[in-house]
């Protein structure tokens, strides 16, 4: 092989440094957040409950989302539910917003660490944090 | 056992004409519902609006309308003077005589009339163009008549904008956020590049309660069920004359305007 040791040097800085990004966080947790649950309207619930168990809503929220704007921009299913002891319409600026009044450090926190940009609040916002 | 030429070529055909014959169920039924919806017989519901142009008086009686609409859906109404005027976005706006009823203007007409200007708002036809043009199907007729786009859905094609004859839609050309006097945090804005207009106030009719302009505008705009024969607006177009946008077109509006004739003037 010509340059033998050339090539092989060269490999071996390449993969170092192509693999850095996996050794230099090997073993570290990745960084955790915690969407913040402290806002006025949870405080005061009866219950702490959302429309969904807490499990469910972490992972399939955007899915219940889907399926109530369709129920009611299409279908005009608007029946309000009785969640902690409040009611509440089946609407993200109207419903999820007024428990959650704090986008910026209960949706954002995740939406931010896990590389989402949805693009709710591109229509959609809340009085407290005016347009998002 | 063999099978000929012949045998095989009879019975190819059969074959075809049974494929035909059961495939043509799909071809012809189809699911145009939201298309032609519009039938002869008369729905269960179809909201309208009656307009009676002789309790319109002063700038002060389509203002109070007008931004009663505008204030609650949070209408960028500052784009016409701070940006370009081809791009105001209108829900409910004024126009002229002409402008309004062009292929029924009339001579004879009284001038009170023709110097008047005219309230307009999407017609929710009944027969409606722009959800047939609508390639998402973001814009859709409802049962109760309503004709209803879901931005959600709007890929901003502006096909639905060709397709209105009467200039109901607009397109956000620009960040409409930007042009908000102030807002209202009940109801959402729009983002740029999707179609908006008038929604009836669908989410206020959940509400029990009737559209904002009707209700600021003394008994100008009666909201109401055509089908129902007793209700306020059957017996408005059965006791007065009224007119329609570009009837010729087909689309069935379901806004009425009551023009009446000396009583219009002053």
């Amino acid at each position: 092989m010509y340059n033998g040791g050339k090539i092989i040097a060269g490999l071996i800085i390449f993969f170092g440094l192509v693999t850095f990004p996996f050794y230099s966080n090997f073993g570290k947790t990745a960084n955790k957040v915690t969407p913040k649950l402290d806002t006025p309207v949870i405080n005061q619930l009866e219950k702490k409950e959302c429309v969904k168990p807490k499990e469910y809503m972490r992972t399939e929220h955007m899915k219940v989302l889907d399926e109530w704007r369709d129920e009611v921009v299409r279908e005009g299913k608007r029946d309000k539910m009785i969640v902690g002891g409040i009611e509440i319409e089946k609407s993200l600026q109207n419903g999820c917003l007024k428990c959650h009044s704090n986008v910026k450090t209960f949706c954002d926190v995740c939406h931010t660490s896990s590389g989402v940009k949805p693009y709710c609040w591109d229509c959609h916002f809340i009085k407290e944090e005016g347009l998002l | 056992m063999s099978i000929d030429r012949r045998k095989f070529l009879k019975l190819a055909g059969l074959a075809g004409v049974g494929l035909g014959l059961s495939t043509s169920d799909l071809l012809f039924k189809g699911d145009a519902v939201a298309s032609s919806s519009h039938s002869k017989a008369m729905a269960k519901e179809r909201l309208a609006m009656v307009i009676d142009m002789r309790k319109f008086r002063t700038e002060e009686d389509y203002k109070r309308v007008i931004d009663a609409c505008h204030s609650i859906h949070n209408v960028p109404t500052l784009i016409a003077e701070k940006n370009n005027p081809k791009n105001e976005v209108k829900w409910i706006w004024k126009d002229s005589y002409e402008h309004t009823f062009p292929d029924q203007s009339d001579d004879f007409h009284p001038e009170a009339l023709k110097e008047k200007s005219f309230l307009l708002l999407c017609n929710h036809c009944d027969n409606p163009p722009c959800v047939r043009v609508c390639p998402t199907k973001a814009t859709f007729k409802r049962e109760d008549g309503l004709v209803i786009q879901d931005p959600h859905r709007c890929i901003g094609c502006r096909f639905c904008m060709a397709g209105c004859p009467y200039g109901s839609r607009s397109f956000n050309w620009v960040d409409p956020r930007l042009y908000l006097e102030k807002t209202d945090p009940a109801y959402p804005t729009r983002t740029m590049g999707v179609v908006e207009k008038c929604t009836f106030c669908v989410e206020r009719l959940a509400k029990g309660l009737g559209p904002a302009c009707a209700e600021q505008s003394n008994g100008g705009m009666v909201f109401g069920n055509l089908s129902d024969p007793n209700s306020e607006v059957r017996k408005l177009l059965a006791s007065n004359y009224a007119i329609r946008r570009k009837p010729s077109l087909g689309t069935l509006p379901s806004v009425f305007y009551i023009i009446g004739g000396d009583e219009n003037a002053g």
